[in-house]
């Protein structure tokens, strides 16, 4: 048979497999990179396939659809835009669990700022399952720009527009739909803004075929192998869709989001990318802005991606949106004591926490939070150094150096990042 | 050169060499073609004249080539039956001091190269029902952004006033918007826009349907839901002449619904039904923010107190000179 060798190798600054983040004092942050050396012989060659024609890869699922261009690029993008740009509105919808988006043609402004761009609309029944369809007269919803990225699909000049939903009886902005979870927070954060608080969330995902029920790259009728072989790990055995995860990051990277990190996870075919440090409102708007580009991105290789918690009942682990904290007060010297007395105050208040830790007050939750796959179960609160099963959990390092951060592990993946640290700085700076 | 044809249901076009640059559409001469072959004439008496109208960029060929839009003229010079344009410039020439703006949403439905199955949908079967795919993303609710996204770009390069585009509420379906263009100029660049997306979609392979009511049943229908405003409706107290114009419509029901498709409203019939966004095409209404009625006043403009109004009735397959025409004839008391 023939043999290949792949040789993997990335600069280390700390040990493979951490998927945390290090909100240090001074404000640095480390990239964190995983080491690993990978030899992998093949014993036959991989199967062509034939581009530009739908087909079946060896795991039975298809890969592509036939669109015309064969494999070439779209040959239309490099058009000039003649002195406009192309803004993208994006929105969460009235589920909280969907992002939606249209674009608009605009006048080329340099530097955009959010107050530069025009409010705008949008049909609320169709967004929100929630409305009657008699409700024709109330529908619809104003859109207020409220942060803006660079467009890493359209490039040039064109960005993406994240927005605010408002009621249809507030043009004047000041009455926020009833699905609208920025708007607390960001009032929140601006009361707490004295303490800084620094978040970095842990986004896990999975990623399915374009039918959005079978498991990208799992086998037609069946299961892979049991877990143990997937996590951070690199060969076509063991990791599906690395195209798209090399593609999010360098687009969340050119779009301004902070991303910080990422690895395969340990179910095969499942992810997790690390956004932050962020201070504040912005951690919300970084996090929905990287589910959206990741959407937008896997829909070019006919991949959907899903933020449910528990993509696959049994002996799989489900995904989280850890959620890592800290007050200007933990990253100094003595900080821990802050950590611990945070955590105590959290410790009085699971049932409100768990209410906002996924967008159906906690039923989705229910299916991941069981105390097995690295979760505490979701009717226990508990913490402690280095444990993964434990509800919160104090990073060893932090637990050295006596001071740092701590990280919540119960969210979900399809968490609200909005309601979420609200509901952190609330209990945490807030006293509420 | 492009025309429109018979029907107003289809576009043409052939090219010409010509020595370039050219810059202004005087410098075009007038050319003609065999309208035996486009339903538009005899074949004893078939040459029919285009003459050029305007020009655009051309975004497939670049550099100084160009897209020339052209009405149809008969042997003896007059404008041909099918020939809606000639009569609505004469009409927005008339009304030229009121300055008519419009913008129309143009809504439109990627078929694969089949021509029968919509593009992404199940071969003989559904995708499931409506609600996640309205500005939507990811690959299970969203088919052929490809095709969206270069026609955007395509336009621009045009020249085309493109200001907006989104998902559909039924998947496959899209939307975009062409606008604001005064007179005359709402008719030139929908019909070029939407010559655009069929040459664009020939690239990637699929099939654009301007059909108002592609699928039957629980699948929304295609419009071309048309805004329109004069001076006095944009200046302060502009509502009081917006309610003004949409009374006078509301007394010619039959006469705006007879241009709002290319069947004299055999085609609207089975997209206008009270369901699905669309008011009933039996009834004439209007209301704020209100979808389900012919016209809707957006809510914008009721709290600003002047604006613009929509005209929710227009098919997706309509003629915009025979609609932008029709509107004004109505509103400014010209018939």
């Amino acid at each position: 048979g023939e043999h290949r060798s792949l040789l993997y190798a990335v600069v280390s600054t700390h040990s493979s497999g951490s998927s945390g983040i290090n909100a240090e004092y001074g404000g640095y942050h480390h990239i964190f990179c995983s080491l690993l050396f990978l030899l992998q012989f093949v014993s036959k060659p991989t199967k062509t396939r034939e581009r530009g024609s739908p087909s079946t890869n060896s795991t039975g699922t298809m890969d592509q659809i036939s669109d015309g261009l064969d494999g070439k690029k779209n040959p239309f993008l490099d058009l000039d835009q003649d002195g406009e740009i192309m803004a993208m509105y994006i929105w969460i919808d009235g589920t909280g669990k969907q992002l939606r988006s249209k674009t608009r043609t605009l006048p080329y402004v340099k530097d955009p700022k959010p107050a530069d761009m025009p409010v705008w609309d949008t049909d609320g029944r169709k967004t929100d399952v929630t409305m009657e369809q008699d409700e024709g007269e109330y529908s619809d919803i104003f859109l207020k720009p409220v942060a803006i990225f660079k467009d890493p699909f359209r490039r040039g000049d064109n960005i993406l527009v994240l927005c605010e939903t408002y009621s249809w009886d507030s043009p004047d902005l000041t009455k926020p739909h009833p699905t609208n979870k920025r708007a607390l927070c960001a009032e929140n954060m601006l009361k707490c803004a004295h303490e800084k608080p620094w978040f970095g969330i842990e986004q896990e995902y999975t990623m399915f075929d374009y039918t959005g029920k079978h498991p990208y790259g799992w086998p037609k009728n069946g299961y892979p192998g049991p877990q143990g072989p997937y996590y951070c790990g690199a060969g076509s055995d063991k990791v599906k869709g690395r195209k798209i995860v090399e593609g999010h990051y360098r687009a969340c990277l050119y779009a301004g989001v902070k991303i910080a990190g990422s690895n395969a996870e340990v179910m095969p075919s499942q992810w997790e990318y690390q956004v932050g440090p962020c201070e504040g409102i912005s951690m919300g708007d970084h996090l929905w802005v990287s589910r959206w580009i990741l959407c937008r991105l896997a829909e070019e290789f006919n991949v959907v991606i899903s933020f449910d918690p528990k993509p696959i009942p049994g002996d799989w682990n489900g995904a989280g949106c850890h959620t890592n904290i800290s007050t200007e007060a933990m990253r100094q010297d003595g900080g821990y004591d802050k950590i611990i007395e945070a955590i105590k105050l959290m410790e009085k208040k699971p049932l409100e926490h768990i209410m906002e830790y996924d967008p159906t007050g906690g039923d989705d939750n229910r299916r991941r939070l069981t105390g097995q796959h690295e979760t505490a179960s979701i009717d226990e609160f508990s913490y402690g150094v280095a444990h993964r099963g434990a509800s919160i959990r104090i990073p060893r390092q932090v637990d050295n150096d006596k001071k740092g951060y701590f990280e919540d592990r119960r969210p979900s993946s399809n968490a609200d990042p909005y309601s979420v640290t609200n509901r952190i700085v609330m209990t945490i700076c807030l006293g509420e | 050169g492009i025309n429109a044809e018979y029907g107003g249901q289809g576009l043409r076009g052939k090219t010409k060499t010509m020595d370039g640059p050219i810059n202004s559409v005087d410098e075009l001469p007038v050319w003609n073609f065999d309208g035996s072959s486009t339903d538009q004439s005899d074949g004893e008496n078939s040459d029919v004249y285009l003459k050029p109208v305007a020009i655009f960029r051309d975004p497939f060929r670049r550099g100084d080539n160009i897209l020339v839009m052209c009405e149809c003229y008969t042997f003896d010079d007059k404008p041909h039956p099918t020939n809606k344009r000639s009569e609505c410039l004469s009409v927005m020439d008339r009304v030229a001091e009121e300055h008519p703006w419009f913008g129309i949403e143009q809504e439109y439905t990627l078929y694969e190269s089949d021509g029968i199955t919509p593009l992404g949908w199940p071969v003989n079967g559904f995708p499931g029902p409506q609600g996640p795919y309205y500005c939507a993303v990811g690959a299970q609710n969203v088919f052929g952004r490809k095709v969206v996204e270069a026609h955007y770009r395509a336009c621009m390069f045009a020249g085309i006033r493109i200001a907006g585009s989104n998902a559909e509420v039924m998947p496959s379906q899209w939307e975009y918007q062409v606008g604001p263009c005064e007179g005359i100029d709402m008719g030139d660049h929908l019909w070029v826009s939407r010559w655009i997306l069929c040459r664009v979609a020939e690239e990637f392979n699929v099939v654009v349907s301007f059909d108002p009511k592609p699928k039957a049943g629980e699948w929304n229908g295609a419009g071309c839901h048309t805004n329109i405003s004069t001076l006095k409706m944009r200046q302060d107290g502009g509502m009081a002449h917006i309610i003004t114009a949409i009374e006078k419509m509301s007394h010619k029901q039959r006469e705006h619904i007879e241009e709002y498709d290319p069947k004299k409203g055999e085609d609207n019939t089975r997209r206008l039904t009270g369901r699905h966004e669309t008011a009933s095409i039996e009834q004439f209404s209007y209301g704020v923010a209100h979808r389900g009625a012919s016209i809707r006043i957006p809510r914008q403009c009721d709290n600003d107190g002047k604006g613009y109004f929509e005209d929710r009735r227009p098919a997706s397959n309509c003629d915009p000179y025979s609609v932008t025409s029709r509107i004004v004839r109505t509103i400014c008391d010209l018939d």
